[in-house]
């Protein structure tokens, strides 16, 4: 039986570990190599690195990075953050990730998705999704949930999986930092509108937030980060506590 | 010496790396002689089943693989390339292994991605192994059960998540990404 994953997701900044709360404040959490190789061992599912870097320097510093990772950890990561062409992706691909995650520039320029799927194939392009309640309409946002749109997130979510998209990690900005749980009722609702695994983000704070985005959110995966990197819950005690509820996971 | 088929089809970076952590050093080749020469060939694959047969074929790689007499292993789309068919793009694959491959149909999310169990292991690439153990996949099309089948899964029904026929193997999943259980069979696979 296919299992519900557990994705503990590494900010990486400068090639180190950072994690925003609300995106805004920054604490440094480790190494993001040994922290990879730590979850590894801890039967994390996927690691997701999101590169919140500005400059090209800083960007070369990440292909470095997704080296050193591909060569120490034998689980799939996905890497994520200001990729803007099928040039950035191919360079993380050679590099060693399985899988890179696009936001805002497919936004800007849908098409991306379609050449991206096209050159790579849809099973290496997870599209994340931010996005906030808006007088009570879901609307993606654009640079780190910074900038709203127009757009619907069910719409972009439809499109998304039409352009080739393998999966969708979507963060709800109205839950991320709060500690409160995931956006379930969108989450579900995603999943009976398309028909790709959908990644929860945003909002996890103990395990039954887990175990309710899983069953009421119909998630096929979920992604925290601070929770883990601060050992508020360990991997493999929240995944007991999965099993225990009866949740398919790898033990 | 283990050769990896260079046709341009996917990332074989965690493929190489995942040799290296058990202390096995590969080639990546599309040079014929090469090929033939190896102790052990690995036939990776990804993303779209019509441009990689294309390009298998720019390289006679359609011709040669067939008619290799070491063990070969062929990874996911490696695998489905194996078989005579593929419902993906209408194409013909190297017809190594009698068999369609399918697409899983919409009762499921495609692609499945994610951690599956692996079970009925019937061969000695699966020594070490215990039934039951999980494996890391993405597919949207798959290999049906066969006769060849030496190991299944089940997304939409049992499936065939291993197959052999002669020293051909497939593998749906990607063993330099799954973890303990995924070393061992790569691991297994070089000792056959």
């Amino acid at each position: 039986m296919l299992t519900k994953r557990i994705i503990p997701c590494l900010d990486v900044k400068d090639g180190r570990t950072v994690k925003g709360v609300n995106f805004v404040n920054l604490r440094d959490a480790g190494d993001p190599v040994e922290l990879a190789a730590q979850y590894a061992r801890e039967n994390a599912d996927e690691l997701v690195f999101l590169d919140i870097s500005a400059t090209e320097q800083q960007r070369k510093t990440l292909a470095e990075l997704v080296l050193k990772v591909a060569a120490t950890i034998d689980i799939p990561f996905t890497v994520g953050g200001g990729i803007r062409s099928v040039e950035d992706v191919s360079i993380l691909l050679k590099n060693g990730a399985d899988k890179v995650s696009i936001n805002s520039a497919a936004v800007k320029r849908p098409e991306l998705i379609s050449e991206v799927a096209t050159h790579f194939g849809s099973q290496c392009l997870v599209v994340a999704i931010d996005a906030k309640q808006i007088n009570g309409q879901w609307k993606v946002h654009l640079v780190g949930g910074k900038v709203p749109t127009e757009i619907d997130l069910f719409d972009w979510a439809k499109e998304v999986e039409e352009r080739g998209a393998g999966e969708i990690l979507f963060t709800s900005m109205d839950h991320d930092g709060t500690k409160n749980g995931f956006a379930n009722e969108a989450l579900a609702r995603l999943s009976t509108e398309v028909n790709i695994p959908i990644i929860a983000s945003g909002g996890a704070g103990n395990t039954s937030h887990f175990i309710d985005t899983f069953t009421a959110g119909k998630a096929d995966a979920a992604l925290a980060a601070s929770v883990f990197h601060f050992g508020e819950i360990s991997v493999p005690d929240l995944k007991q506590q999965l099993k225990q509820q009866h949740i398919a996971v790898r033990l | 010496m283990v050769a990896i088929i260079d046709y341009d089809a996917g990332n074989v970076r965690s493929l190489q790396f995942a040799l290296e952590r058990l202390g096995v050093e590969s080639t990546l080749t599309a040079d014929p002689e090469t090929i033939k020469a190896s102790d052990k060939v690995i036939f990776p694959g990804q993303g779209a089943a019509a441009s990689a047969m294309e390009k298998l074929k720019k390289n006679g790689l359609d011709k040669l693989i067939p008619t290799l007499k070491q063990p070969v292993l062929g990874i996911c789309l490696g695998m489905q390339l194996l078989c005579e068919a593929t419902e993906e793009g209408g194409v013909n694959g190297l017809g190594i292994i009698p068999g369609k491959v399918i697409r899983f149909s919409n009762q499921v999310k495609v692609p499945q991605m994610g951690w599956n169990t692996i079970n009925n292991l019937q061969s000695p690439l699966f020594k070490d192994i215990k039934e039951g153990d999980f494996m890391y996949l993405v597919h949207s099309f798959y290999v049906p059960l066969l006769d060849t089948t030496i190991a299944q899964s089940d997304y939409d029904g049992a499936y065939s998540v291993a197959v052999q026929k002669n020293n051909f193997y497939g593998v749906q999943f990607h063993p330099e990404k799954s973890s303990k259980a995924g070393s061992q069979l790569l691991q297994n696979f070089l000792a056959l």
